[in-house]
């Protein structure tokens, strides 16, 4: 062996040279798909400038990369009709790598190096967890776009994703109404599951169903076979699966169900992290049938809908879907430019932060409004996935539901609101309801 | 005896997909030594071949479509064998012997591939033939010459910063004038869909204990695979050599084996059940450029419970394993307990799925405390690397 190294050492350095060579060809070409149609600077010279802050590489990026073309969908609109306060916008992406702690630094680098006025950004409650230190510290504006638990109410970030009684509880209610009394909840192991599971759990306890079991699975195992049969032997006739598994172990959960035996007609299974994108990753084949909860589908019937996909699949490609977290980046986006439009000033985030509040836009959902809680109202859709891995909406909620962060059915938070218009208590992100 | 049967048929349908892909690691670690890192993204190379292959097969019609694994296995075989074969002489064969530089360039090469799925598009293939034609094509154009003697520390920089120029400023351009159909990714940091023939989406209920088929089918590719390297290894002449080489690689070589081909070929065995592996858990779970990383460690636990060297120790581990994990994470003990009990409270402690896992991991730490070699361990004279 020691011989081969002498005359080996050289050619390896050519090979190694080689491989940098090609990683950095693989590099190369990745800034030209990221920022496509981004950092059009063109204008006065003047521009205000926001920042992006998502996962564009490890395992969040499957998600988060088409949030991050709809932000951009956004910007571009607005750029093109004239821009904010007659100033382009000019968004600065950053990569949070999938890694909390990365997040919480690029978030200072975007609010202390690069200037922003506001930042639209994050995904899983854990980067938000991340975050929200940075920007309570700074006083400064985040945007979140995705359904979450519920249980915060930030001064500094906006939540135009769904609060917990705009998706699950409605989700629950009209399972108990349509598919049974019997649940068994699975989920992912960390704060979203298990903080929805409690919730349904409440509202399972109050509203006569019955929780037969719930488990969790690490993120990212895809070995759910005691999970099936845990779940036979504890609804041995059928029942509802309530899941809220994410990412990866989603994919493996559906493709095992089915050969397992537990199709929809028997064990009906409500999502609420699967969206259209998910459909197309996990295959139409295993998920005919199932049922998700969200407040937008790209099925959604209005016009406003049928410009943004058009606008959407001109911009990014006609085999690309539109989902929910997609449309509250797009709704974020366009909610801050009436404040900033109506403050007049994008940099004092006091009077933007004021402005925001009372902001209603036509979204592709339907109307929604920016409420004293910094959360917006929403509709309620539930859809069945049909044989073309689009949803067919089967219920929707006839009027946009209010928003509320502390969940009600929940003790520890049971009248409990959030109000950042008050000024006459403590501490308006969390105080008692009057007559409570 | 429903009950046995379940836990014994779901036990074996955990381990059996631990086994396959540990199997192609047990030869790689096992037998060679190396610590392959990327073993996962060959595994994930396989099932990015049998997505290729299906949708190949879906465009062929419905009945074809039925039996398109029949091509993907062999395919997923040949292509991360030949993957496995370019990272051997290219990479590692320079680092035999020394385990930490290994691991690392192995690291990294696992990244290179994980993003290379990411971003691969025609524009980047262009790229990189282009490179690659230009470069290696320059080298071997240039051996020998004068002109190569004089210059000869130059050569190979200016030869790279060439062809690297010229390969990323012809696919930029190429990308600039075709657009998206030339830039756009082929599989894109999204996951990609694979769906099982109709006849392995099912599954069948006897005795009261539920055979999904897609888990008999990887249960019966496992024992296949098995079967494989049993006669390979013992019973034909290459894998006389194999076996020659690891016991003692020089003298092996003074017997006019040849090492180096041995090597290759042992790392492309290992490769191409990685590969096979990749191709069955793609019916399993998702198939995204993270998908190595689900399996890389589970798949060291087993080699190493088992006993690094012996493919029965990985056998024995591998179902040990999924048996377990299987029994503690579905709560069966609880079954057997009276409530309220503290044997009762404890079970129930760990009776979630990713408790188990932790359990589990107590339990691997606890054993190689007792047994550091793990179960079988190798006798006699340590392997000479």
């Amino acid at each position: 062996m020691a011989q081969q190294f002498g005359l080996g050492r050289r050619k390896f350095i050519v090979y190694g040279s080689a491989a940098l060579g090609t990683s950095l060809l693989i590099k190369g070409c990745a800034p030209a798909t990221d920022t496509g149609g981004g950092g059009t600077t063109a204008g006065s010279g003047e521009t205000i400038k926001v920042g992006i802050l998502h996962s564009l590489s490890g395992t969040m990026a499957i998600s988060e990369k088409s949030v991050v073309d709809a932000t951009q969908l956004a910007i571009d609109e607005i750029n093109s009709a004239g821009g904010v306060l007659g100033k382009q916008i000019e968004p600065i992406l950053e990569d949070g790598a999938s890694d909390w702690p990365t997040f919480a630094e690029k978030a200072t680098k975007l609010i202390d190096q690069d200037n922003v006025v506001v930042v639209f950004g994050c995904w899983t409650s854990a980067s938000r967890k991340a975050v929200l230190p940075v920007f309570e510290a700074k006083n400064h504006m985040l945007w979140y776009p995705v359904q979450y638990e519920g249980q915060e109410c930030s001064k500094n970030i906006f939540y135009t994703g769904a609060a917990p009684n705009q998706q699950i509880e409605p989700a629950v209610d009209w399972l108990l109404e349509n598919k049974g009394k019997k649940f068994f909840l699975v989920g992912s192991d960390y704060v979203f599951p298990r903080t929805a599971n409690t919730i349904i759990k409440a509202q399972l306890a109050a509203k006569g169903g019955e929780t037969v079991g719930e488990d969790y699975l690490p993120l990212g195992s895809i070995e759910v076979t005691p999970i099936i049969t845990k779940i036979r032997s504890a609804l041995p006739d059928g029942g509802v699966i309530f899941n809220t598994l994410n990412g990866d172990s989603n994919v493996a959960f559906f493709k095992q169900l089915q050969g397992a035996g537990l199709t929809p007609d028997k064990y009906p299974t409500m999502s609420v992290s699967i969206a259209e994108e998910e459909v197309q990753a996990i295959g139409v084949e295993y998920l005919k049938g199932h049922y998700a909860a969200w407040n937008y589908f790209m099925t959604v019937d209005t016009p406003q809908n049928k410009t943004f996909v058009e606008a959407f699949k001109a911009k990014f490609g006609q085999n690309r879907v539109t989902n929910d977290p997609m449309e509250s980046a797009y709704i974020g986006v366009n909610l801050w430019k009436q404040a900033v439009e109506q403050a007049g000033t994008a940099d004092d985030l006091e009077k933007v932060r004021q402005a925001a509040i009372g902001q209603a836009f036509d979204a592709p959902q339907g109307p929604v409004k920016m409420f004293p809680n910094h959360h917006i109202s929403q509709t309620v859709r539930i859809g069945e996935v049909g044989d073309d891995g689009l949803f067919k909406i089967v219920y929707a909620t006839p009027q946009p539901v209010d928003p509320l962060p502390w969940n009600q059915f929940v003790a520890e938070t049971k009248g409990f609101t959030c109000d950042w218009t008050r000024t006459d208590v403590e501490n308006p992100g969390q105080f008692r309801m009057e007559g409570s | 005896m429903t009950f046995l049967l379940e836990s014994i048929f779901n036990g074996t349908s955990i381990g059996a997909v631990l086994l396959l892909a540990a199997l192609g690691l047990a030869i790689v670690f096992g037998i060679m030594g190396v610590i392959n890192l990327a073993h996962g993204e060959l595994m994930m190379l396989g099932a990015y071949t049998t997505f290729v292959v299906q949708n190949a097969f879906r465009a062929l019609g419905d009945s074809w479509f039925d039996w398109y694994l029949l091509v993907a296995v062999p395919l997923a075989f040949a292509l991360a064998a030949g993957v496995g074969v370019m990272l051997e002489r290219s990479v590692i064969r320079y680092l035999y012997g020394r385990p930490l530089e290994t691991l690392l360039a192995t690291w990294g090469v696992s990244l290179i591939l994980q993003q290379l799925v990411r971003s691969i598009s025609w524009q980047m293939t262009l790229q990189i033939a282009l490179f690659c034609l230009l470069f290696f094509g320059g080298m071997w154009l240039l051996k020998g010459r004068t002109i190569a003697q004089r210059w000869h520390a130059w050569v190979t920089p200016v030869l790279l910063v060439l062809s690297l120029g010229i390969g990323i400023t012809t696919g930029l351009a190429v990308g600039g004038a075709a657009g998206l159909a030339v830039t756009k990714p082929w599989f894109g940091a999204q996951g990609v869909d694979v769906t099982a023939p109709s006849w392995l989406r099912a599954g069948v209920n006897l005795l009261g204990v539920q055979f999904p088929f897609v888990r008999l089918f990887i249960i019966a590719l496992t024992a296949v695979c098995l079967v494989a390297i049993y006669l390979f290894l013992l019973r034909s002449q290459w894998g006389l050599r194999i076996r020659a080489v690891t016991q003692n690689r020089s003298m092996s070589a003074c017997l006019g084996i040849p090492t180096q081909t041995v090597d290759a070929l042992t790392f492309a065995l290992g490769s191409g059940l990685a590969g096979i592996a990749g191709c069955a858990i793609s019916l399993l779970g998702s198939v995204s450029p993270n998908t190595g990383q689900n399996y890389i460690v589970d798949a060291f636990m087993v080699v190493v419970v088992g006993g690094v060297g012996k493919i029965v120790g990985s056998i024995v581990a591998a179902l040990g394993i999924g048996f377990v994990n299987y029994v503690i994470g579905s709560g069966l003990f609880t079954r057997f307990l009276a409530p309220g009990t503290g044997l009762y409270d404890f079970f129930e402690f760990f009776a979630s799925t990713s408790m188990a896992r932790v359990m589990v991991f107590i339990l691997i730490i606890t054993f190689l405390q007792i047994r550091p070699a793990g179960l079988f361990p190798q006798k006699g004279r340590t392997v000479d690397a």
